[in-house]
């Protein structure tokens, strides 16, 4: 129907709107809002263009998400999003995968090559990224630990699953007959999927999240394709782009490719060894300080600069943070917030957490601005961050660390350490940081370390 | 029915290439504050498989089967969508202007 090919190019056209508004925070809920009449439009249009059946059925499905999704949006608390992220990434992907399969079935034994390989294609990347996601959120939930599971020839193992996959996916588009080969291609999809994410370390979901999104996207894409559907030709294009831009920024902030983080089992090999930092000073300590030192110190500073990472959103301590700056504020000293491209376990998440608590957006600084002000700042707060302020990524060689951007922490006049415990950082090393003379370590949980430092500064 | 299948993929090119590029761009524009509620809105969109399901569940000759993949598919799809774009509008509510400046 024409009319409805009218209104599917009038929804691609608020798709690429809503993502051009998103750009910046004046027009982002326009964007959200211009993404909300795209999809209506989409949908209205396609129910009109196409005799569809089972409506009753379509509808108590639609009711059934419908029913799911917003007790979901509107309980999952903002430290989680990364985990509701990543199950997202699995419905979704699931959803297209299904679909990838209900026309393979509804098509065999008759589908050209083309069509056959894009099919195949949509599958495999639809289970790998459904299990995939599942398992980076039972690692975000912490319902399976974050390290990586690595083994000896692990990495030969997980790429020869794929590697099987795809070689029963071409004899599939020679023989689109063989129903049983798409169960095998699908099981060996969803195997790759699950050793490929267990052997990436937690820290490194940021990418994982972000490349998971991208192929969510591309499997949808290529559903596209083959229903002959523009519509999702562009919006599956655009979202496998988004995926892809962040997974790029991302590995850029860490100085790494995609291959190393997929593949390099990082954070799984214990700090030692020629490697990391401690082992060139095994004799060092460090000042550990109290609270109330850290109040004394804070008496009289203009600038403070607080770095946060993934121990604030553990401890939960972003309103402490808050109470914090407001009495820093109050007494006229300036607070920045230092955002490390990939600090928190999805990209942005330092960013909603510091906007749950109303600080606001223009005081939350990327590492290109907050790097020259390092050197004025009276004080730097670390707040459960560690790898991205170590120097170490600016001179030692040998450390997996070289060359990653990091935030200037050192360089400003004191600098305040929280953290639990002396454990080295996701990268297994440790942290030149600790040992300099201006640097003060203060133990304990960060949520309740600053509530008592704000405290203190109250009694001064 | 498909009398000119190249076409149809020549033109299914087209339209992908160019909203990748497109896509691209305007990501790469976005601001990093955002990147979050990105995610959770290109999530939303993403659930425009909903589309597909319909074109699915409009072919004659469905198997059993193949409808209960399409419904599955479809509340799955619906989770999304409705989650995505709720959690989008919640967080890009926090987002607040220093009120001094």
């Amino acid at each position: 129907m024409l009319s409805s090919q009218y209104l599917h190019i009038f929804s691609a056209a608020l798709f690429i709107l809503s993502l051009k508004w998103m750009g910046e925070v004046k027009t982002s809920r326009y964007g959200n809002w211009s993404a909300i009449l795209g999809m209506v439009t989409a949908i209205i249009a396609t129910y009109l263009a196409f005799p569809v059946d089972h409506v009753p059925l379509m509808i108590g499905a639609a009711v059934i998400g419908t029913l799911i999704g917003i007790p979901i949006a509107m309980n999952v608390p903002m430290t989680a999003v990364p985990q509701q992220t990543a199950i997202s990434h699995a419905f979704g992907s699931l959803s297209v995968a299904l679909l990838g399969v209900a026309e393979y079935y509804q098509r065999a034994p008759h589908v050209d090559p083309f069509t056959m390989s894009v099919l195949s294609s949509e599958i495999i990347l639809g289970f790998l990224t459904f299990s995939g996601s599942c398992i980076a959120f039972a690692k975000l939930q912490e319902i399976i630990p974050g390290k990586p599971f690595v083994y000896k020839g692990s990495n030969v193992v997980s790429l020869s699953v794929l590697g099987a996959a795809v070689l029963l996916a071409a004899d599939l588009v020679l023989h689109p007959g063989s129903q049983s080969l798409i169960l095998a291609i699908i099981a060996l999809a969803l195997l790759f999927g699950f050793l490929l994410v267990m052997s990436i370390g937690g820290a490194d979901m940021p990418t994982v999240i972000a490349i998971l999104n991208s192929f969510a996207g591309i499997s949808g894409a290529g559903l596209g394709f083959v229903l002959n559907s523009k519509i999702l030709v562009v919006a599956g294009t655009l979202d496998g782009a988004s995926g892809l831009v962040l997974a790029i920024i991302m590995s850029e902030a860490m100085n790494r490719s995609f291959i190393n983080v997929l593949f390099g089992g990082f954070g799984a090999a214990p700090a030692g060894g020629s490697n990391g930092a401690g082992s060139h000073h095994p004799q060092r300590s460090v000042k550990s300080y109290l609270p109330e030192d850290v109040a004394s110190l804070l008496d009289g500073a203009r600038l403070v600069v607080v770095v946060p990472g993934y121990g604030m959103a553990v401890a939960q301590a972003q309103h402490a943070v808050k109470d914090l700056a407001t009495i820093l504020e109050s007494r006229d000293c300036k607070v920045r917030y230092a955002i490390h491209p990939v600090a928190g376990r999805m990209p942005g998440h330092m960013n909603v957490l510091l906007a749950e608590v109303q600080i606001p957006y223009s005081n939350l600084l990327e590492m290109d601005e907050v790097n020259p002000m390092f050197p004025e700042a009276d004080m730097t707060i670390v707040v459960g961050a560690n790898d991205v302020v170590n120097p170490a990524a600016r001179t030692q060689t040998d450390s997996p660390l070289y060359g990653m951007p990091i935030l200037d922490a050192d360089k400003s006049r004191s600098v305040v350490f929280i953290k639990r415990s002396m454990n080295p950082g996701f990268a297994g090393v440790d942290n030149e940081l600790f040992y300099l003379p201006q640097t003060m370590m203060v133990f304990g949980d960060a949520k309740k370390v600053i509530t008592d430092i704000t405290s203190a500064l109250k009694k001064n | 029915m498909n009398s000119l299948p190249t076409s149809h993929i020549a033109i299914d090119l087209l339209v992908f290439v160019l909203s990748a590029f497109l896509g691209l761009e305007l990501i790469r524009n976005v601001s990093r504050l955002l990147h979050t509620p990105l995610m959770s809105l290109t999530n939303a969109i993403s659930s425009v498989s909903v589309v597909a399901a319909f074109i699915v569940m409009s072919e004659p000759g469905k198997t059993n089967f193949i409808v209960a993949l399409t419904a599955v598919a479809t509340a799955l799809a619906f989770v999304n969508l409705v989650s995505g774009f709720m959690i989008t509008e919640r967080i890009l509510k926090m987002f607040k202007k220093d009120k001094k400046g």
